[in-house]
């Protein structure tokens, strides 16, 4: 187990120092949502009947600029061989950098949503659903994420081919995500929504996990 | 199954069931077009526009079936390492990609004059819509390596994930409360639908399944004879060098 920690917080010193890809998740979130006020007009009925949707989905694309660099910076230098030949399961390693990823962009992204839903004049009934969503639905981005990461390493346009593979399988968090919001604000209960995004994160563990490291041995091959 | 690994049984094997193949698909096509469109009747409701539904239902069938046939040839790749699984995924999946557009575009055609609208956001829609983004990746992922292989490998991995769909996309008319109506040929207590229009439904899914053969094995033969020929100029260019600069090329 230690050498599951150290990957996570060897990730988490190289983000840190390098001010590197969370941060710039974080300014790609909030600079997205500023910009559908801007496209649609600053009327507030239409912005809190879009909100939980406009942050949904900025969250989304916001996590995908995170996953270029998940495994390709470590492929690149060669340091992703030397972890793989570490008596650590590949699995264990996709795990851990998923984990550390998820501190760095998940976290963050979840943190400051609640600030970007009140821009967007959500009613605040509907933050606790949207933050519990995205608590459950932010590590699901992330280990699908994982997949489309390690198929795409050294792949010729790796970020363009890496959006295409996964953002089609991000689309039932973003449902039940929004669900749960909607279901709030129309005065029904979110638990069903959060109980299937539940589901599809003990799903999305294993397979993401399984995935993932599967892949990493091809590409390492 | 290891036997047809060898591509000149397979090449032997294809050219025997290619003239079939090609047979029932032309047939079957040509009476499912006259039962379509001439000797079934028009329906009490949508009128002559139920036509459609002879070319949109087996081509929603196939687009699910070729998937299912994509990844089972990308597990036989994966854990067997059959060297003609890898190649019949990779021409599985445009033909499918074909199909499931044929799908979603006449299922528009239909949408338009009966729910009044070209698309609707609906769980089966949405579904095959995403079955047809898994196409576009699984052919984009395989073309995106410099080492053919590597893309196989990573496209077989791809294909394997993407099966979560197939459940979603057949049962979303149960599990959701849809505009798009539930199954009526393939369900418990037999068909629902009338044999006037059954038999035109079941023709063209045949003939859409002949197809999809016949168009498999003409690419899967293409994709060998281009290794074979890639193979033969590799041993002549290896031949021609190595009476110049042997001991160099061979070192390389």
């Amino acid at each position: 187990m230690t050498g599951f920690w150290i990957i996570v917080k060897r990730d988490l010193s190289l983000a840190w120092r390098q001010g590197g890809d969370g941060f710039i998740a974080i300014m790609f979130f909030l600079i997205a949502v500023t910009l559908f006020p801007l496209g649609i007009g600053p009327e507030i009925g239409v912005l809190a009947r879009i909100s939980a949707g406009v942050v949904w989905v900025s969250a989304l694309l916001a996590t995908l600029l995170s996953l270029e660099r998940l495994f390709q910076a470590d492929f690149e230098d060669g340091s992703l061989e030397q972890i793989a030949i570490t008596p650590l399961p590949l699995e264990a390693v996709v795990l851990a950098k998923c984990v550390a990823n998820w501190l760095m962009t998940g976290l963050p992204l979840l943190i400051i949503a609640p600030l970007l839903a009140l821009m967007l004049h959500m009613e605040t009934a509907g933050f606790w659903a949207l933050m519990a969503g995205m608590a459950l639905g932010t590590p699901i981005l992330n280990l699908i994420g994982a997949i489309g990461a390690a198929l795409t390493i050294g792949a010729r346009r790796g970020g363009v081919l890496l959006t295409l593979l996964v953002l089609p399988l991000y689309i039932p968090v973003l449902i039940f995500g929004v669900g749960a919001v909607e279901a709030t604000l129309t005065g029904l209960s979110a638990a069903p929504h959060l109980q299937i995004l539940g589901g599809l994160l003990l799903l999305a563990l294993p397979l993401g996990i399984i995935a993932s490291a599967a892949a990493l041995r091809q590409a390492l091959e | 199954m290891h036997r047809f690994a060898n591509p000149n049984v397979f090449l032997r094997l294809s050219n025997r069931i290619m003239p079939w193949s090609t047979g029932v698909m032309i047939a079957s096509l040509v009476a499912g077009l006259v039962f379509a469109l001439g000797a079934s009747p028009a329906d009490y409701q949508q009128g002559e526009s139920v036509r459609i539904m002879y070319v949109h239902v087996p081509a929603a069938w196939m687009a699910l079936f070729i998937y299912i046939c994509l990844a089972g040839a990308s597990a036989v790749a994966l854990i067997w390492k059959h060297p003609l699984a890898d190649l019949a995924a990779k021409a599985s999946s445009p033909v499918g990609a074909c199909f499931t557009f044929i799908a979603l575009a006449t299922g528009a055609l239909w949408g338009k004059p009966m729910w009044g609208a070209w698309w609707v956001w609906d769980a089966r829609l949405t579904s095959m819509l995403i079955l047809f983004f898994l196409y576009l990746g699984h052919m984009a992922l395989a073309n995106a390596f410099e080492d053919s292989e590597r893309g196989a490998k990573s496209a077989a991995i791809l294909a394997l994930v993407g099966v979560i769909n197939i459940p979603i996309i057949k049962f979303s008319v149960d599990w959701w409360n849809t505009l798009h109506q539930p199954a009526s040929v393939v369900r418990m207590g037999g068909p629902s639908i009338h044999p006037s229009m059954l038999t035109p439904l079941l023709l063209m899914a045949i003939a859409f399944t002949a197809y999809y053969v016949t168009v498999v094995i003409l690419r899967l033969r293409g994709e060998i004879l281009a290794r074979k020929i890639r193979a033969l100029r590799m041993i002549r260019v290896q031949a021609e060098s190595k009476g110049e600069s042997g001991p160099y090329l061979r070192e390389i």
